[in-house]
């Protein structure tokens, strides 16, 4: 149970994957070429829905994950998202590949956030493009739930009055 | 063999260190490795709470280090 002095004087551990190595620009390039990238800002959903935007399409399913102000009774101050960003990038990869093979769908593209977030930034954001809209939805949420399977990216939450914790999609 | 060993998450914390090289006999396993990465560091995780990747891919745990590898131990991941 390490005090939150003791993680913050250890942090330089986390440095390098609490930050990109890749310029913005870059980051989008790769998301928009490959499907899939991280970022430590603000996503720009809007660049993304741009890219997306197709006359073929007639339906984009997007999602946002947002920063909660609570985990079960704790209440959540703010949390840190660390990635291993060369593993996220290339899993990516694969994930909107596959989606493009098990569903009728035109485009997908996918952000997730690293770094420090505050209550209520947006983690991460999917978005995919089909001609009709049930594989649109459907692959949506398979893309989220591959990625919150697959994706090499930790959170540690911090709380009001208990230490930070790391947690784990599997509880 | 010279390689470089990603630490993440709790196994960052535990070992204060992002990476480090390290010199392994030729012929040691992922398992070999990481079990003497544990009792150096006091890692929690078994290997079966963990996946391994080499080289920026996951990698399945009885796959071969080579020289020149970056072998990271994936803890179970919070992303999404």
């Amino acid at each position: 149970m390490d005090s939150q002095t003791d993680l913050d004087t250890a942090n330089q551990p986390h440095q390098q994957a609490s930050s990109i190595s890749h310029s913005v620009e870059e980051a989008y390039q790769i998301a928009q070429t490959q499907g899939f990238a991280l970022l430590d800002e603000a996503i720009d959903e809007q660049r993304l829905k741009d890219f997306l935007q197709d006359e073929q399409c007639g339906a984009l399913a997007t999602f946002e994950g947002w920063v909660r102000n609570h985990n079960n009774d704790s209440k959540v101050t703010r949390l840190t998202y660390y990635g291993y960003e060369k593993l996220a990038i290339n899993q990516g990869k694969l994930i909107i590949e596959e989606a493009k093979r098990l569903f009728d769908i035109e485009n997908a593209v996918a952000i997730h956030r690293i770094g420090a977030l505050e209550i209520g930034d947006m983690a991460v954001w999917i978005g995919v493009s089909s001609k009709h809209r049930y594989p649109a939805f459907d692959a949506c949420r398979w893309i989220l739930d591959t990625i919150k399977a697959d994706i090499p990216v930790w959170k540690q939450e911090y709380y009001q009055d208990e230490p930070s914790k790391w947690l784990s999609n599997n509880g | 063999m010279n390689i470089t060993v990603l630490y993440f998450a709790s196994l960052a914390d535990k070992s204060h260190k992002g990476s480090e090289p390290l010199t392994l006999e030729t012929g040691t396993s992922l398992n070999e490795l990481y079990n003497s990465l544990q009792t150096r560091y006091q890692f929690r995780q078994q290997p079966a709470e963990l996946r391994v990747a080499i080289n920026d891919e996951f990698a399945s745990w009885d796959e071969a280090i080579k020289e020149g590898d970056t072998i990271a131990f994936i803890p179970p991941v919070a992303g999404g």
